[in-house]
């Protein structure tokens, strides 16, 4: 299998402090990448590399190349970004639905990004709620505001909202750390739905969870990317012990 | 999918735009404020000089100085104080440290909001209603103090929490670890610390005080009396109500124009060296609590 | 030690007593402005002593304020445009008594003079006499005493004019004050929420720090400028300006005192704004990023309306303070009484109303009461601001 995303020899610095440490690493297509790793060990950080949302934060310095099918997407052009954005959704750990009804939060990014054609916006929004198993709970209530949702319902529309607009990779920064075990259970039936159209990378705190959704599995310590293989091969037998170490818990 | 290139261009002009409109518009309001300032020293610096600041009044307020009202100011800002000061540190101090949180401190709360949403012609007809004529103390400095002073007691109240609510907990758990009563904790751990923060907020109550005209309208504010008031009972002058007199309701209001605008310049350059002030001693003492 | 034992229970109920005056102040502050601002309702709007006479033969036995202004103003001129017979109405005053009578006539002491009267009023069928002084008019055979309705709440509220100090009735309609003071406060909004919504959105989401740092303060600072010289400042530039940009006869009219207002009204708006636009979490800002919105759209779509409640808390705030502000509208709206219809014209608003005519107003009289009256009303208008304010913003926690 090809490698959608690859990193390479990739450096950040937020000001002084240097949060990601010469990470070279390739990502598979269509597949589920989990990245882990204890608390402020860079997973985040690593993950946003991918549609630029490190930008946002000044003082950043990005070195390094991060090939996004082959394209560095550090070398486009500003006007580029957009597209590069739509092309990476992102699912954020806590549900963050916006202060809109159900219907306009699918349908925001293809509003702002310029789809006007209604019906269109009417079936994408409708597929993309199957899609993340949530349309038998909310057809009847579109108007409705989102915050109404339960937190489970609120992340799986968070889901949808960023399919809507079809990206190729899904980033989620611990998509599950905020909710109850049965809608935990419920987010991971998605991914594993999802992998066969989409490139997923997710970070996770939950060693279980790693284990029972992803193909692949990345260590990050201290910024640094200790470790990278199947994700069999990393939880049965790693070639690390600190990655050992943190896999039986012994610290993170 | 596809989606519209044209789209993503007409966002960054539109963003452009925008960033640019807003921009433009915040420094449109920090210009304002220059401008009416510079107006206001500009119009006013020439006006200003020792015999402006020491002088009586004359010739119908278009000639001399505004002596009488520097110092009614400072007396009605120095009452008020009297007053406001302790009583809102004292409020705050309740509010903070002994109110447990509930319906009561609810209230307090909305109370105190409640008072600082009130028009300052409201204080003015209470305080006429209350210290002028139930009280008897006539239109005096007394009665023109006090009703300052409720004006000035919510802003009190309001920094005296604030700064208290700053002070990190670890210090009282220290006090009393040691066997200090709650108290002494306060008096002797928390005010010292919250202190500069309490002080600033002082400061700018008496900015706020200086400038009010509706309280002292009925309640102490003399139009013209070229002397200094003999005790508290006697009714002063007062830099803001002498402004509005002397722009509005002279006989000769083209002729004491220029008083007019040393006093705006006076009544500003309270204001300006009070903010900075309090921006100086936030800073300074911001540091040093930080430390600790 | 043992006298702090003493001490310590007396300062802390010291503390106590205190962290209750806030309440206490309000509560003072509502019996005495609604003891004598009720005392105001059931007066007669007419002086006490005055009285008003008609002959005895006229049906009319109740007149109201606003009547007893239009007769004496000769606005009306028939009684029978007010339920009496159909005959002119003329206007007695004790000055034509002077000319109907002789010195002697009317006696050294004018002790004759209830009798002059009496005679004069018989031979006029249609007259109607003003007398500031019962005693001196005494009971008169020829004509009646009319009954003057007593200010009522209702005429307060609707009444079209405010006009306290006119005789023989005082008119004291608060329609044209509120009205005035409505007009103002609401044009100031409208002004000042766009510039200020587009400056706290700036403060909040665009500029960055270094520059936020320097701006914040410097628009606190039009905090504390003091209204009477917002008011000066008004009267010296903006009222020229306004009244040279549309030719007016004079400048001071609402809409200088709404441009006032708004620059008064800007500190608060920012502030209350930008916080409440700060509150925004990172997290659903860079989500809409994340879909290819520009910054703009993020702000537009998503910040503004997850703030709106804290906007709407800053517009009621401004609001609230415009139309308690005093000085200022004083000195730039011109202050005359009359039901606005233009933001060219003069207004009064109510706090002026108070300051300007509390000094004149003798104590206790029925002009005192009424302004007493607007005060329960702006003290009214404003708690409903602060509870509207409160509920706003508990919405959004
Ligand atoms: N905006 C920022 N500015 C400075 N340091 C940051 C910023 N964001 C994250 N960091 C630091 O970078 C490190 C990695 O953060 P992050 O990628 O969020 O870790 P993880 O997701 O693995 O918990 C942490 O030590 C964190 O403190
Ligand atoms: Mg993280």
């Amino acid at each position: 299998m090809s490698n959608k995303i690859e990193t390479i020899d990739v450096n950040l610095h937020y000001g002084d402090f240097h949060a990601l440490k010469d990470i070279s690493l390739g990502i598979p297509e269509n597949s589920v990448t989990a990245l882990i790793g204890p608390s402020g060990c860079g997973k985040s950080t690593y993950l946003r590399l991918f549609n630029r949302m490190n930008d946002l934060i000044p003082e950043t310095r990005i070195t390094g190349k991060v090939l996004l099918d082959g394209e560095n997407i550090y070398k486009i052009k500003a006007t580029k970004i957009d597209a590069l954005r739509r092309n990476v959704g992102m699912v954020f750990q806590k549900p963050n639905p916006f202060p809109k009804s159900i219907f306009e939060n699918v349908a925001y990014g293809l509003r702002v990004n310029g789809i006007t054609d209604k019906s269109f916006i009417e079936g994408q929004v409708e597929k993309t709620l199957h899609q993340a198993a949530l349309w038998d709970e909310v057809k009847d209530k579109l108007k409705k505001s989102a915050f109404e949702l339960s937190g489970g319902q609120q992340q799986r529309l968070c889901i949808a909202r960023a399919l809507a607009i079809e990206p190729s990779i899904i980033l989620m920064d611990e998509p599950a750390s905020a909710l109850d075990p049965i809608s935990t259970g419920k987010i991971e039936d998605l991914i594993f739905e999802l992998k066969s159209e989409f490139t997923i990378v997710i970070v996770t705190h939950n060693m279980q969870q790693a284990g029972r959704v992803s193909d692949y599995t990345g260590f990050f310590y201290l910024g640094s990317l200790i470790e990278f293989g199947k994700t069999r091969k990393i939880f049965t037998n790693p070639s690390k012990q600190e990655t050992e170490n943190y896999i039986s818990g012994r610290f993170g | 999918m596809t989606f519209p290139e044209s789209n993503d261009r007409r966002k960054k002009i539109g963003q452009a735009v925008m960033f640019g409109v807003s921009k433009g518009i915040s420094y449109g309001i920090v210009a304002l404020l220059f401008l009416i300032l510079f107006f206001i020293i500009k119009q006013g610096i020439g006006v200003i000089s020792w015999e402006f600041l020491t002088a009586m009044p004359t010739d119908g307020m278009t000639k001399g100085g505004i002596y009488p009202a520097i110092i009614g100011t400072l007396y009605l800002v120095g009452g008020s104080m009297l007053f406001a000061f302790p009583v809102g540190v004292m409020a705050g101090i309740y509010v903070n440290e002994y109110a447990v949180s509930g319906p009561m401190k609810r209230f307090i709360n909305m109370m105190t909001n409640n008072l600082a949403g009130v028009p300052s012609i409201i204080f003015g007809l209470f305080g006429m209603a209350l210290f002028v004529n139930q009280m008897g103390f006539g239109a005096s400095i007394l009665a023109g103090s006090l009703t300052l002073g409720l004006l000035a007691l919510p802003i009190v109240i309001r920094t005296t929490e604030e700064s208290l609510k700053s002070v990190d907990d670890t210090f009282r758990q220290a006090s009393y670890a040691l066997g200090g009563s709650k108290l002494y904790t306060i008096r002797k751990v928390v005010l010292p610390i919250a202190l500069p923060n309490i002080l600033t907020g002082l400061i700018l109550a008496v900015g706020r005080v200086s400038g009010e005209t509706a309280p002292i309208l009925f309640t102490v504010a003399a139009y013209f009396l070229p002397r200094l008031p003999n005790s508290i009972m006697d009714q002063c002058m007062a830099l803001p109500y002498h402004l509005y007199v002397i722009s509005t309701s002279g006989t000769q209001i083209e002729a004491s124009r220029p008083i007019a605008y040393g006093t705006a310049f006076v009544l500003v350059a309270i204001v300006l060296i009070v903010n900075i002030l309090a921006a100086l001693l936030r800073n300074y003492f911001g540091k040093k609590v930080k430390m600790n | 030690m043992r006298l702090r034992k003493i001490t310590e229970p007396v300062f802390e109920r010291l503390i106590k007593i205190c962290g209750y005056s806030s309440g206490f102040i309000v509560l003072l502050i509502v019996i005495f402005l609604f003891k004598e601002g009720i005392s105001f309702f059931n007066l007669s709007p007419v002086d006490e002593g005055s009285t008003l006479w008609v002959h005895n033969s006229n049906p009319v036995k109740e007149l109201d304020a606003a009547q007893i202004k239009d007769i004496f103003d000769q606005k009306i001129d028939n009684w029978k445009a007010i339920g009496g017979n159909d005959q002119p109405i003329e206007l007695f005053t004790l000055d034509e008594l002077g000319e109907a009578f002789t010195a002697e006539q009317l006696g050294p002491k004018f002790e004759y003079l209830p009798k002059c009267i009496d005679s004069y009023m018989d031979s006029l069928p249609g007259a109607i006499g003003f007398f500031p002084e019962k005693q001196t008019v005494g009971l008169l055979k020829s004509a009646k005493e009319v009954e003057v309705d007593k200010v009522s709440f209702s005429t307060f509220i609707s009444d079209t004019e405010w006009f306290p100090t006119s005789r023989p009735a005082a008119r004291m309609g608060i329609m044209p004050l509120l009205l005035g003071t409505l007009l103002v406060s609401f044009f100031a909004i409208l002004f000042a929420l766009p510039l200020g919504l587009a400056a706290s959105i700036y403060l909040a989401e665009i500029a960055d720090d270094r520059v936020r740092k320097i701006l914040k303060p410097i628009i606190e600072l039009l905090a504390g400028i003091p209204s009477v010289v917002y008011g000066f400042f008004g009267l010296v530039v903006i009222v020229p300006f306004v009244q040279n940009t549309f030719n007016l006869p004079v400048g001071e009219t609402a809409l200088a005192g709404s441009i006032v207002l708004a620059i008064m009204a800007l500190p608060t708006i920012i502030t209350v704004s930008e916080d409440a636009l700060r509150t925004t979490p990172r997290a659903m800002k860079e989500a809409s990023l994340a879909l290819g919105a520009s910054q703009w759209q993020t702000i537009r779509k998503v910040i503004v309306p997850y703030a709106a409640s804290g906007i709407t808390a800053a517009a009621i705030l401004g609001i609230g303070r415009a139309i308690g502000e005093t000085m200022a509208a004083l000195m730039v709206t011109g202050n005359s009484a009359i039901m606005p219809h233009s933001l060219l014209q003069p207004v009064r608003t109510i706090p002026a109303t108070i300051a300007a005519e509390l000094g004149e107003a003798p104590f206790g009289g029925l002009h005192f009461k009424a302004l007493f009256a607007l005060g329960c009303i702006l003290f009214i208008i404003t708690l409903i601001i602060n509870l509207l304010v409160e509920r706003v913003s508990a919405k959004r926690r």
